[in-house]
């Protein structure tokens, strides 16, 4: 089989897996939903393995392959719009992350969603939501990118209101519907602007354009094209002050939130810029705003991070955090780094949640990290896979995190100059990512046991009397769209402990494959796609990587002694530091009120718009006169016609002579 | 001969039946005023003939006179349906057409 064979295979099963699961529901059953879901991806990533192979069988100056299927308009120059996929490193990689991570995660839905009454719908929601993140990055040119950006909204629409007789999972889901489709309209504005001046709405064909000269002398559009891209990048990457809606989203099931932040979803920003890189190049006005957004959002998620309590949102800070992080790496040229860090941030935030979901089956539901403590004996398994994940993603060696976090701060420290900012920056949000995760595990994992934890060391699974909202305390309505009064836990369901396992290790070893001075597994891969970049050739220098991973580790190891000497040696102390940052505090815990300022600047203005065209535009000019005004001058017209039509015969027959009495007369003076 | 007398006559007899169609109430006359104007009609298209001396203006006579035997067949039986239900026998009260 060819290579785009192999790419076009790997659409095909996700999309299988959608119709069979969405269309047989009645017949599959419940296990043979999450089979089916959960082999149509598995097949996906055997497929995206042979896609690999292949693709490593080509010379590496040939490794960039495209397939077109069908062409929908193709007019001459200028628009090219075909259903083409393209297969080069970049997008099997992204197509090996995005399938391996997930089939781990439908693996884990199997038991953990086992209680819910829309198991079906579920697995098919979640199989278009990976055939949609597929399309994404496989498309070949700009339109199916627009396709695969939008379908991955509507998916993450679908499941984040998964359950929707939550009042505040539907409204999470209409958000980030919003501030997605926010994100759309970017996107596609800045592919008409790349559009017209590159003649093509071929990837490769765009960047050929550009290496040709298309730009020459039209700086600013492909400046605004590029920043027009990053809009759409911010809001599906959720960067600062498109991001309110990632916290929001943790309304979904927990299978769903580890889907959006590990594998699918929030990556697709990091990929675009990474994917666009011959255009972000030639706009570094662009680049640098890419750069340093991604190093303002990893230090307010820090923050936030800090202070939040729910136990899912925490882990939703860090994931901004790290993309955060990504998001700098590749606005910073080091697209290598940025990716690296996605596909091990893959792994342990996908891990993470999972052992977050486990926590909160045991407490029937609960998410506050107020409630939980000491669980480190009754759910012994799932705190080693948080510890695990715990010292990835705060980048202790040689846990996986480490060494990609350390690439992508060597990178933007050997860019000299005002980068220095954005890496002093970043080892700040390094060591505030370290104290917000081992908050959360010594305060859910350590101390005296709650009552659910006592109970569970005793064998019992706590359940909740009433179904209650974590959100809001609300008595759920337990009739459809509602998780089920069964919960899960990792250590008694071995679906969920066959998916962390394999997590694990990735979390530990995914890093061992690009060690300074040791191996470049991923830059050896990735080079034929980056092989034209400007920075093909820049390298941090030996003294600043050696110096990363000395400060990463010791940073790193800081946070967690912090940490720990907060929560768990002096357990009271930390009320009394937020008694002394009280004004600190009060800005993270109020997520430094970018929801208000967006209701502020953006949803008042234009409520306040629309109420008046509704009140004032609507009743006046269109019900007032144009519709009014039609109905009146008909009704009157009609009333005229109606006066004549009396029954009086005698009446007819007049009418009937003066007519034809002044016919005759009009023919005689004519004549005359 | 001149035609004049011929078309005076034809007019009168047609203002005849179109003053009684106007004035009078009961249907039966005005069945008959309406006879009245066909016919003067066709005294004018008779007329008309002759001053020619070609035959087409009779043709026209003999279909007019079709056409107001079917018109009288109908009109007639109107009539008698109206006698039969016992309606009022006048046009003005005959209203219930209206638009």
């Amino acid at each position: 089989m060819t290579t785009t064979t192999w790419g076009w295979l790997v659409l095909a099963f996700p999309l299988a897996g959608t119709l069979a699961n969405g269309l047989g529901y009645k017949a599959l059953g419940r296990r043979g939903a999450g089979a089916i879901g959960t082999l149509a991806i598995g097949l996906a990533f055997a497929c995206a393995l042979g896609a690999l192979f292949s693709l490593q069988g080509h010379a590496s100056d040939h490794r960039e392959l495209t397939s077109s299927l069908w062409d929908y308009a193709v007019t001459g120059p200028g628009v090219d719009a075909k259903l083409s996929i393209l297969v080069d490193p970049l997008s099997v990689y992204m197509m090996l992350v995005v399938t391996g991570v997930s089939t781990l995660i439908h693996l884990y839905s199997v038991s953990y969603m086992s209680g819910d009454r829309g198991y079906a719908r579920y697995f098919a929601y979640l199989n278009f939501f990976v055939f949609s993140m597929l399309v994404l990055v496989l498309g070949g040119n700009f339109l199916m990118l627009i396709v695969g950006w939008a379908f991955v909204g509507a998916a993450s629409y679908l499941l984040i209101s998964f359950w929707y007789r939550r009042g505040t999972a539907t409204q999470a889901g209409i958000k980030a519907f919003v501030i997605n489709v926010v994100g759309d309209v970017g996107l596609v504005l800045g592919t008409f602007f790349i559009l017209r001046y590159s003649g093509t709405l071929d990837l490769l064909g765009t960047f050929r354009a550009a290496d040709g000269g298309a730009f020459a002398g039209h700086q600013g559009a492909l400046t605004a094209g590029c920043l027009l891209l990053l809009v759409g990048a911010f809001a599906k990457s959720a960067q600062i002050p498109l991001h309110t809606w990632l916290p929001d989203a943790m309304e979904g099931p927990t299978p769903v939130s580890s889907l959006i932040h590990a594998a699918t979803m929030v990556t697709a920003g990091v990929y675009l810029v990474a994917r666009m890189h011959p255009l972000f190049e030639r706009a570094p006005a662009a680049a640098d705003t890419a750069a340093i957004v991604g190093c303002a959002t990893l230090v307010v998620a820090g923050t936030i991070g800090l202070v939040m309590t729910d136990i899912k949102r925490v882990i939703a800070y860090s994931t901004m955090s790290q993309i955060g992080y990504m998001i700098m790496a590749v606005g910073a040229g080091g697209y290598v780094a940025g990716l690296f860090h996605l596909m091990t941030h893959a792994f342990f935030k996908a891990l993470l949640f999972m052992a977050a979901g486990s926590i909160i089956g045991a407490m029937a539901g609960g998410q506050s990290l107020e409630k939980m403590s000491g669980f480190r004996r009754a759910m012994p398994f799932t705190f080693g896979c948080f510890v695990v994940g715990g010292l990835a993603l705060s980048g202790v060696p040689p846990f996986s995190g480490f060494f990609s976090k350390d690439e992508i701060l060597a990178w933007v420290g050997s860019r000299g100059g005002g980068w220095d900012v954005l890496y002093v920056l970043g080892y700040a949000g390094a060591f505030l990512t370290a104290v917000y995760t081992w908050r959360m595990i010594f305060r859910a994992f350590f101390g005296e046991p709650c009552a659910e934890a006592k109970e569970l060391e005793h064998g019992h699974l706590a359940h909740a009397e009433v179904p209650t909202n974590p959100a809001n305390a609300e008595v759920e309505d337990t009739d459809v769209g509602f998780p089920g009064p069964e919960h899960t836990i990792a250590e008694r369901a071995l679906p969920m402990k066959v998916s962390m396992t394999l997590l694990a290790i990735g979390a530990t070893v995914a890093g061992l494959v690009q060690i300074p001075h040791v191996d470049h597994v991923i830059t050896t891969f990735l080079e034929p796609t980056f092989a034209d970049s400007k920075w093909a050739g820049h390298e941090p220098s030996n003294g600043l990587v050696n110096f990363g991973l000395v400060i990463g580790t010791v940073i790193a190891l800081a946070g967690i002694a912090l940490a720990y000497r907060v929560w768990v040696l002096k357990p009271g102390s930390a009320a009394a530091w937020r008694a002394r940052f009280a004004p600190a505090y009060e800005l993270f815990v109020n997520k430094w009120w970018f929801d208000e300022a967006i209701d502020l600047l953006v949803v008042r203005p234009f409520a306040a718009f629309g109420n008046f065209s509704r009140r004032t535009f609507e009743r006046v000019v269109v019900e007032g006169t144009l519709v009014d005004g039609t109905t009146s001058v008909v009704r009157a017209g009609s009333a005229a016609v109606r006066a004549i039509q009396t029954g009086f015969l005698r009446y007819y027959a007049a009418l009937l002579l003066l007519g034809g009495a002044a016919v005759l007369l009009y023919f005689l003076i004519s004549a005359g | 001969m001149a035609i004049d007398w011929y078309l005076i006559v034809s007019a009168l007899i047609f203002c005849i039946g179109a003053g009684g169609v106007l004035v009078r109430r009961n249907p039966l006359v005005i069945l008959l005023c309406l006879e009245l104007m066909l016919n003067a009609a066709n005294l004018a298209l008779i007329a008309f003939a002759r001053m020619h001396g070609n035959s087409d203006g009779q043709i026209f006579a003999l279909i007019v006179l079709v056409v107001a035997a079917c018109e009288v067949t109908v009109g007639l039986g109107l009539i008698v349906a109206i006698f039969r239900r016992r309606l009022p026998v006048d046009v003005d009260e005959l209203r219930e057409l209206q638009g």
